[in-house]
Order: structure tokens, then C-alpha cells, then sequence
């Protein structure tokens, strides 16, 4: 399997992804510099955490055009698989690839934390070692992670199942309560229309060794090597 | 020309920065205050000296960048650089 990390100034989760995907892939991807306008044969294109651009003008924006993104955009609507984590999720929806945008959290603060995550969906590349209802845990570090999209937009995703994780209590109770950052819905994660475009805030490559106090992000590299190997 | 941009955020979506404001300018007895919302403001000179091919070029440039229309609205005014 061959996989491409996009790196873009301000990226800081680029070399996780990349130990993350080499240890469950037993290759090393490619890294690719977001001023690239070509991008190597990919079976996953993985927009890693940061900061691109500072977040100037709104997280992800600048990004989102960069030269790089045209060839992402266009693998992806070709079928291409793409995860894009935290960084990588605004990214995506600023590039149009996924509906909606993060906004500030409704708490205003920075959250660096591990949440609880229910599985709501595992028939696509990226979940198929989950269950679906299975409550995981991934740590989220963000500022902008309040999911919002209008109502129309909501309830497609909800009609299509295209929701990947939300937010949950210990026992998978979605609750006020453990919505950090006040996300329509507890939405943590949404897929695109064909479930190969993945956009979650969590991540999951910082929690794929026992080393690291958990292994649960790491069925998410083990069940896309599965499917796309 | 000169075009003056402000983005502001569309009716009824949430604005937890501008909840904050107002709550600080109650705070220094702005007892008034009825509601705030924060926006942007760009100002963008173009090399262009037609008002009307300027306002396309500024209109695009805001669809495809300076504002996200999903949650935002965007107004300018243009005058001569």
C-alpha cells in the first residue's frame, strides 16, 4: 500500500501520521510539500493536525487552495481514499470535499483532552475493525472543532449515514455533556457521499501504541492497510 | 481601485466570540448592550480601474476565499485607490 502525507506550513501532525502509517503499513509514505502540483500513485491521501498558514483568515482556508489541494481534490473525486485529521477535517471542508465547517469551539478555549467517541458507522475503509456503536477513545487538541452546517446539510448526513463518530459519554450516551466544543449534533466526523473521504477532528495517530496509554486509533490504519493493501 | 470588505457572520449562526464581547462590555456597566457580533474587515486594491469588472473580481475573490458562504455574508464598497 501506498500512502502520501500532505505537508503544509504549519503542519505538527505530519510526522505522527507518518510513524503511524509506516507501523501499520510496513512502508514508509511519501511526504509532499504542499507547493507540489504533483502527487505520487496514493491508495490514501492523508491531510495531517496543524496549523496551516497560522490559521490566518479562517483554519484551513489558505490550505484549502493550495497548489497541492487541485490534485487531492481531483484523486478524491476519483475515488482516491483521503483522511483528513483535525487540521486535515477544515482543510477538507474548505476545499469543498466534505459539507460544513468547524468554527471556534463555543467554549472560546483551546481543548487538549482525550474524548469518548461512538462509532456510528463501519462498512467504510477507514472503520471496518470497529463496531459500529463501539465507544473508542482518541484525544482531541483544538480550537476550532465546533462542527456546524445548516439544517438542510445536518439532515442529509444524518438521512445518508455519513456521520463517522460523535462525541458520547463513557457507556455511548450522546449527552450535552460530552460535547467539548458544541458541535451540531456531537458530530465528530463525517464521510462524503461514498464513505472514502473521512474529516474527524480526534486523532487517531496519536493513540496507536500501547507505549502511548492506547492502541484504539490504531484499528483505524489497520482497517484501511486491510481494505486498500 | 479600493475595495472595503466586511464579513460578517449570517443570522442565527452561533458567535460565542461575540456573546464574549458583550459580556465583557456588560461587565464595564455597558448596561445597554443588547447584543454583539463579531466580523472581519479586508481592505483589497486591485489594478483595476473599470467598477464593474472590479466587482466581479471582488465578488469572486470572496466566494472563493474570503468568505465561507455556508456561514458568512459579505459586503464591500468600492472607491477609487
Amino acid at each position: 500500500m501506498k500512502a502520501s502525507v500532505i505537508v503544509f506550513p504549519g503542519s505538527n501532525c505530519d510526522r505522527d501520521a507518518a510513524v503511524a502509517l509506516e507501523a501499520a503499513m510496513g512502508s514508509t509514505p511519501k511526504m509532499v510539500w504542499h507547493g507540489d502540483s504533483e502527487l505520487p500513485d496514493s491508495d490514501l491521501i492523508l491531510l495531517p493536525g496543524g496549523f496551516s498558514y497560522g490559521d490566518y483568515l479562517r483554519s484551513g482556508a489558505m490550505a484549502a487552495h493550495s497548489p497541492i489541494m487541485r490534485e487531492v481534490v481531483r484523486r478524491a473525486n476519483f475515488g482516491t481514499p483521503v483522511l483528513g485529521i483535525c487540521n486535515g477535517f477544515q482543510v477538507l471542508t474548505e476545499a469543498g470535499l466534505l459539507p460544513g465547517i468547524l468554527m471556534r469551539n463555543s467554549t472560546l478555549r483551546f481543548i487538549c483532552k482525550d474524548v469518548r467517541l461512538r462509532v456510528e458507522r463501519n462498512n467504510t475503509p477507514f472503520a471496518a475493525q470497529y463496531e459500529e456503536g463501539q465507544v473508542v477513545r482518541l484525544p482531541i487538541a483544538h480550537k476550532d472543532g465546533c462542527y456546524f452546517a445548516d439544517a438542510a446539510t445536518l439532515y442529509l448526513l444524518e438521512s445518508e449515514n455519513r456521520i463517522a463518530f460523535r462525541y458520547c459519554e463513557d457507556d455511548g450516551a450522546v449527552t450535552g455533556a460530552a460535547n467539548p466544543n458544541g458541535s451540531s449534533g456531537n458530530i465528530a466526523g463525517i464521510y462524503n457521499e461514498t464513505g472514502k473521504v473521512l474529516g474527524m477532528m480526534p486523532h487517531p495517530e496519536r493513540l496507536v501504541d500501547p507505549a502511548l496509554s492506547g492502541t484504539d486509533g490504531a484499528k483505524m490504519f489497520s482497517s484501511f492497510v486491510e481494505a486498500l493493501h | 481601485m479600493k475595495a472595503r470588505i466586511t464579513i460578517t457572520l449570517k443570522p442565527g449562526v452561533l458567535d460565542p466570540q461575540g456573546k464574549a464581547i458583550e459580556g465583557a462590555l456588560h461587565a464595564l456597566g455597558f448596561g445597554g448592550v443588547e447584543g454583539v457580533r463579531q466580523g472581519k474587515f479586508i481592505e483589497v486594491e486591485v489594478a483595476e480601474d473599470d467598477p464593474e469588472r472590479a466587482r466581479a473580481e471582488i465578488e469572486r475573490m470572496c466566494e472563493q476565499l474570503l468568505a465561507n458562504t455556508i456561514i458568512e455574508n459579505y459586503a464591500y464598497e468600492l472607491e477609487a485607490a
